[in-house]
């Protein structure tokens, strides 16, 4: 009976679905694969507009992991029986998915690690330790995440090196010229983020990597907000490291990648030193095994990387060119309707934006406002998004920021809009 | 919304918008700095005690409003009293923002400080209540640093 009720629910939703959709992308149908979606906070539905912290999980994913967990489990390449090469297969089989996801030349280029965070750390040891020393300078840009700039500056204190920065303009966009001006001989290394977490700016990536490489100059993109929204091809940016999260393009915590050309990761030292990534060990001498493995030590999050690949699959289901299109008019129809109410401020104004809405209200601070919208069952993040210096830049203490999925809907944005203003009546 | 107007009463309000002894205390003895790593709240906390009596005090800095209320009338209910009675209410405050029996004698101590009680609805908004009363204990205790992680 109850599961009748559920189909009933569910086509009754979807003939409502049919007025609200926009032309061409059918949310509801979206929304039904994405449980989480399904509850309500405090009595109210949950609308989730932190998506740029972590995305939410559909039910194939949620279930790759559990067939996995029933019916796979055991640690990979090391085993001779059945289920150590069930698991070995799906693990390795999730890495060709990420291979052909961002279109890598080939799967041992793409490391697993736990997200984009550590993918940094891998290209500032491997890379950065071995080759990066005292009077070199390493680009980075005014809007990184902290994840792209502590790595870096633990690197320069250890070796003498220095952090260069690469300013913006009021609207949020990076000034090329000056960028230009930074590149000398002494740089050994630009890292810069894709999309900006606190802003929603796109940085022109594909033409900095250039510049970069004009000075023989290697470029890591820090992939972690433009990995669920953007079709990326590490061959066409031609980058010579791009990381991404998992968990923020609708997988589980604790899986991610970072790309590397094999010729790049080949020169590189090891990562973490242990278990499954050497090919001989004596006290005397290790020797180390061949990519990818020589970067993945120890027993990995084998099933959150197997849902990572089940979330590549479940994204090519998925018309990404339209999602993309649908993100954009939900970002500006909610640019649209928070500019109309008196005291917003939006921060990050850039002409090339995408899924991120920062902003601010005078006299109220994000963190009233993140409380209020929680009341109402709106999740936003309040604060400062790991991007102080962003905060610094824009003289703001922090910021709300609400951010979209392509599960998002205009109906969620009037319900957005129509609390901030009720946060403005409580203060006023 | 009840719970959120248990949050955010008019006296709240009224003392985020107007903090009373907003300012650098040129007088002070004793000052400390607190953070709210969480949500970037960062406040100073200035005293002059003499003979173990808090004879002024005042705050400066920026937080959301529960925080800055919260130093604000912290700022007057403090002032005059022993470093005994001061860290007192302290204690007292931290218990009622934290745990769900209304101690009648807790309540009594606090007097209109009980505007507060509302907090403890919002697990992730004590930090904010407390800030400046951990940073007034770091003042009073010549710690130079508060923080309410």
């Amino acid at each position: 009976m109850r599961g009748s009720k559920r189909n009933l629910m569910a086509t009754i939703e979807k003939s409502v679905s049919k007025k609200t959709q926009d032309v061409g992308f059918d949310v509801q149908r979206i929304r039904e694969d994405f449980p989480v979606l399904r509850q309500t906070v405090n009595g109210k539905p949950l609308v989730y507009l932190d998506n740029a912290a972590s995305s939410q999980v559909p039910q194939v994913v949620i279930d790759r992991g559990s067939i996995y967990l029933e019916d796979e489990h055991s640690n990979i390449h090391r085993g001779v029986h059945y289920l150590s090469q069930k698991a070995t297969t799906a693990y390795e089989g999730a890495r060709e998915k990420v291979k052909r996801f961002i279109n890598a030349r080939e799967s041992r280029e793409c490391i697993f690690v736990r997200g984009a965070t550590e993918g940094i750390n891998l290209v500032m040891h491997g890379y950065g330790r071995k080759f990066i020393g005292p009077g070199d300078e390493i680009i980075i840009s005014a809007m990184e995440h902290h994840a792209n700039i502590v790595p870096w500056q633990m690197l320069c204190e250890e070796k003498g090196a220095s952090l260069r920065v690469i300013p913006m303009n009021d609207a949020g966009e990076l000034l090329l010229d000056e960028y230009d001006a930074l590149l000398n001989e002494r740089t050994k290394l630009v890292a810069v983020t894709h999309v900006s977490n606190a802003l929603g700016t796109v940085n022109p990536i594909k033409q900095m990597i250039d510049q970069a490489h004009k000075y023989g100059v290697p470029v890591l993109i820090d992939g972690a907000q433009s990995a669920p929204h953007l079709l990326v091809d590490v061959q066409d940016l031609d980058c010579d490291f791009y990381t991404f999260s998992g968990h923020k393009m609708f997988a589980p915590t604790g899986s991610g990648v970072v790309y590397g050309k094999a010729s790049v990761l080949e020169t590189m030292n090891p990562f973490q030193g242990g278990g499954d990534m050497i090919k001989s060990v004596t006290f005397e001498k290790t020797i180390y095994g061949d990519l990818p493995n020589k970067f993945e030590a120890g027993t990995p999050a084998i099933a959150s990387q197997i849902g990572l690949g089940a979330a590549i699959d479940y994204l090519n289901t998925i018309d990404r060119k339209q999602a993309a299109a649908y993100e954009h008019e939900l970002l500006r129809y909610a640019t649209e309707k928070l500019s109309a109410i008196e005291g917003v401020r939006i921060i990050g104004t850039a002409r090339e934006k995408l899924s991120v809405l920062s902003f601010v209200i005078d006299d109220i601070h994000p963190h009233d406002i993140g409380t209020i919208l929680d009341q109402e069952g709106i999740a936003v993040r309040a604060g400062h998004h790991c991007a102080q210096p962003v905060m610094q830049r824009f003289n703001v203490p922090a910021t709300a920021r609400a951010s979209f999925a392509f599960y998002n809907t205009k109906e969620e944005v009037d319900m957005l809009a129509r609390t901030i203003e009720k946060v403005v009546e409580i203060f006023s | 919304m009840s719970e959120l107007s248990e949050l955010y009463q008019q006296v709240i309000l009224d003392h985020n918008k107007k903090p009373r002894n907003f300012r650098k205390l040129e007088s002070a003895n004793h000052s400390a700095e607190g953070f709210n790593p969480l949500c970037g709240d960062h406040l100073t906390v200035y005293l002059n005690l003499e003979d173990d009596a808090v004879k002024e005090i005042s705050f400066e800095g920026s937080g959301c409003a529960i925080s800055k209320a919260a130093a604000s009338m912290m700022t007057q209910a403090v002032k005059g009293k022993s470093k005994q009675d001061a860290e007192q209410l302290f204690s007292s405050f931290h218990e009622m923002v934290t745990s769900d029996s209304d101690k009648e004698n807790v309540a009594e101590r606090l007097g209109n400080l009980k505007v507060f009680s509302g907090v403890r609805e919002f697990p992730v908004r004590v930090k904010c209540a407390t800030l400046a009363w951990h940073t007034m204990h770091a003042a009073l205790n010549n710690e130079a640093l508060a923080s309410t992680e």
